[in-house]
């Protein structure tokens, strides 16, 4: 599969200033850089919609105005929470006035498929369309969805994306559960000591994906796997070891390693030891420090690996180790929660 | 389509039955599931009759062998996938890689309503434990858990087309040699952020809901579960049992039209049932019954009818939309309305549309009204269509 073009709208402003100068946050709480959606989004719209569907829609325009496509042959969208903030509208209404009085704009815009369908409206795109809502697997849902759909030819191109916003409630809530870390001075020390929580981050990233190179591709994608649960650290490297040799490669054939380590001292076990197993003396990098973390985070990680592979830079920022060479293979490996984890391999065209 | 995918089994939960067996004798008696609340907390109670599971979460706990505080969605998936599976009766079921695909459109939300009591007061307060599974992920996870299956899982949300879209999305995975079986459908439980939803878009029916009825009056809400068990060729000629059917043709498409309102002349609609004929390699006139997705509103009815009336014309096959009996039950209608499909082939069925009366005047044909059995049914199509203007049809056919 080939990656004509990538989007994202993400607490970072662009790929460009991730070379120059990242975003620096304080706290533990990462939220996007919005961009004039008025140039993107036609303004009788906008009024409407809510600001995932904003962010979903403006990085889909996006990625089809990078890649000249007027008309996707399907639009899949992978989110884990949906429209937060329309559902907590209505649910918040509908406990205070005791299921009286209420209006169906948010509950109209709160099914987990409005950002997909919005992006069919605008284009008035009758093609196939579909959402994914898998936790930590929705994005890896809807990719598989879009090169299955490619492989069997039922589309010539697939406008992917995976989406998730933080609101102030969800933040709350999920600060409740303990995700989070309570003292930290800025995102850029999210990997300093050895404390448990991580930082609360959100986006969307769009991609145009084709079985045919365009000849302006960013970089071709050649394998996603998924696994679930997995027993102990033996069965990961035996995962990422098989994902390698089902593509031809080991990984001395990989020249980046792009992880999802979130600075929570009990999910990061598992990239320390492959660190010293599987991934030894290869040149790795990170990202969740750029973009928080939440359930479509490896979203940001497949826009960042395309940016990559399309302009060989390396952005220092993401940097853990380097050999200073143009990185022609990239596989990254997430997980979340240690329950979904997923492994994308990446190359030049 | 190059290899087929067969259909092993199915389970359903839904108003009129907790299995397959009490639900095709609610369907042969023409019993409905439709009445007053009994057990959702709602203020429309003696107000909007609605189609629920007649049994208490304690009770669907103890069937599901789960505990009894998690989502009533994870209950009703637990009990249909569990059914379907044994139905399918698959010996070496753990050493072939298997999949389950789920559908939902609210997830946990009947437990998270009950939290934003709490919380909306005080937001240190409400008990965690009620939104842990607030995700529509994590019924699923429940469920696969329990069922041992560990490939591959996922969950689609598509509004009233979600389980449509689990059934052929499994379908693919089996047709790419990634999956040997996949449980595919959907489950949602009836909750008072989907009833006071829809309420607010004045489309529910204060009555027992007719649907495809010059005079309706909107949809009755509905909660329950359906799954089919997809199987490869390979593990289809391994089994005991003849498979059901195979699933033959399938489309997703878009009405492009409006968020929640289906374009007049059912633009999707018309698309998804055309897609499936085509992929199908059949002709409309080889359709033995249609599923409608029937939900009783003025807009999906004109416009499903409209759709029909344009790929059908001249031979109208018979049709019923089963939500007469089972109310819409979202998410997993798609699920529940495939088993349904499945079992017309299987038993030679046709479901009868109840309460209809006075027949649609700007279309020409009239949906069946009485159950029929030991029809010659080969192929069925069964329609799925929802917010968003998500639009799915599935067809199977007899193996």
């Amino acid at each position: 599969m080939f990656i004509q073009a990538t989007a994202g709208i993400s607490p970072q402003p662009s790929f460009s200033a991730l070379l120059t100068e990242p975003a620096v946050y304080a706290g533990n709480r990462l939220n996007c850089i919005e961009p004039d959606y008025g140039q993107i989004i036609d303004p009788k719209m906008i009024r409407r919609m809510s600001r995932i569907i904003k962010m979903g829609v403006a990085a889909a325009m996006d990625c089809l105005k990078t890649s000249a496509t007027e008309m996707p042959g399907a639009i899949i969208t992978g989110t884990a929470y949906g429209c937060l903030a329309d559902t907590e509208v209505f649910l918040s209404k509908m406990v205070e006035n005791r299921e009286e009085l209420l209006t169906p704009t948010a509950f109209i815009q709160s099914t987990h498929n409005t950002v997909g369908a919005q992006i069919a409206l605008l284009l008035k795109c009758h093609n196939y369309n579909n959402t994914f809502v898998h936790r930590g697997f929705s994005f890896e849902s809807a990719l598989l969805d879009a090169i299955t759909l490619l492989q069997e030819q039922h589309a010539l191109t697939v406008l992917v994306g995976g989406i998730d916003e933080l609101t102030d409630t969800s933040f709350r809530l999920l600060s409740r559960f303990g995700l989070y870390k309570k003292d930290i001075s800025s995102n850029r020390a999210l990997y300093d000591g050895a404390a448990k929580g991580t930082i609360a981050g959100e986006g969307a990233a769009f991609f145009l994906l084709s079985a045919e190179p365009s000849g302006k591709d960013y970089a071709q994608l050649n394998g996603l796997y998924t696994f679930y649960k997995p027993g102990d650290i033996a069965e990961i490297e035996k995962n990422i070891q098989s994902f390698l040799s089902a593509h031809g490669i080991g990984v001395n054939d990989v020249d980046l390693v792009i992880t999802g380590q979130n600075g929570n001292v009990n999910e990061d076990g598992i990239y320390k030891q492959l660190a010293q197993t599987t991934f030894k003396g290869k040149a790795c990098a990170r990202f969740k420090h750029l973009c928080g973390e939440y359930p479509t985070a490896a979203s940001f990680a497949l826009w960042l690996a395309a940016n990559i592979i399309k302009t060989g830079v390396v952005p220092s920022c993401t940097s853990v180790s380097s050999d200073n060479k143009r990185p022609g293979r990239i596989l990254i490996y997430n997980h979340y929660q240690n329950t979904h984890h997923a492994l994308y391999l990446l190359s030049v065209c | 389509m190059s290899t087929p995918v067969f259909i092993a089994g199915a389970g359903v939960i839904s108003a009129i039955g907790n299995n397959i067996a009490e639900n095709l004798a609610a369907l042969e008696n023409g019993a409905a599931g439709m009445g007053e609340m009994q057990y959702l907390h709602s203020v429309h109670r003696h107000k909007l009759p609605v189609a629920e599971v007649k049994m208490s979460n304690a009770e669907l706990a103890e069937l599901a062998g789960m505990p009894a505080h998690i989502s009533r969605t994870a209950l009703l998936s637990a009990i249909a996938a569990k059914e379907a599976l044994q139905h399918a009766a698959i010996e070496n079921f753990s050493k072939l890689r298997t999949g389950f695909i789920s559908a939902n459109t609210v997830g946990g939300m009947d437990k998270t309503e009950d939290f934003f009591v709490d919380f909306s007061g005080d937001p240190g307060k409400g008990r965690l434990r009620n939104i842990i599974h607030h995700e529509c992920g994590a019924a699923t996870e429940l469920v696969a858990d329990i069922l041992g299956v560990k490939n591959y899982i996922s969950t689609i949300s598509t509004a009233c087309s979600s389980s449509a879209n689990a059934i052929f999305f499994g379908a693919r995975l089996i047709r790419q040699n990634m999956l040997d079986v996949v449980i595919a459908g959907g489950t949602d439980a009836l909750t008072k952020f989907t009833l006071n939803g829809f309420n607010t878009l004045m489309i529910v029916d204060h009555h027992y809901c007719q649907p495809f009825d010059e005079n309706r009056r909107g949809l009755n809400l509905g909660e329950g579960a359906g799954y089919t068990v997809l199987v490869s060729e390979q593990v289809a000629a391994s089994l005991k049992n003849d498979p059901v059917c195979v699933l033959s043709g399938y489309c997703n498409a878009n009405d492009a039209y409006h968020q929640t309102a289906s374009s007049p002349d059912g633009t999707g609609s018309y698309l998804a049932m055309k897609g499936a004929l085509q992929q199908s390699g059949l002709q409309s006139g080889q359709i033995d019954y249609i599923n409608l997705h029937g939900t009783g509103t003025q807009n999906n009815d004109i416009a499903e009818g409209t759709a029909i009336k344009m790929l059908f014309e001249g031979h109208y096959p018979p049709m019923s939309s089963t939500k007469s009996f089972t109310g819409h039950t979202l998410g997993a209608s798609g699920g529940i309305e495939a088993v349904f499909s499945t079992l017309a082939i299987q038993h030679g069925l046709i479901y009868p549309n109840l309460r209809l009366e006075t027949p649609m005047k700007a279309l020409p044909f009239i949906p069946e009204t009485h159950f029929k059995k030991g029809a010659a049914i080969r192929h069925v199509l069964s329609n799925s269509f929802g917010f968003g203007g998500n639009c799915s049809s599935l067809i199977f056919s007899k193996a």
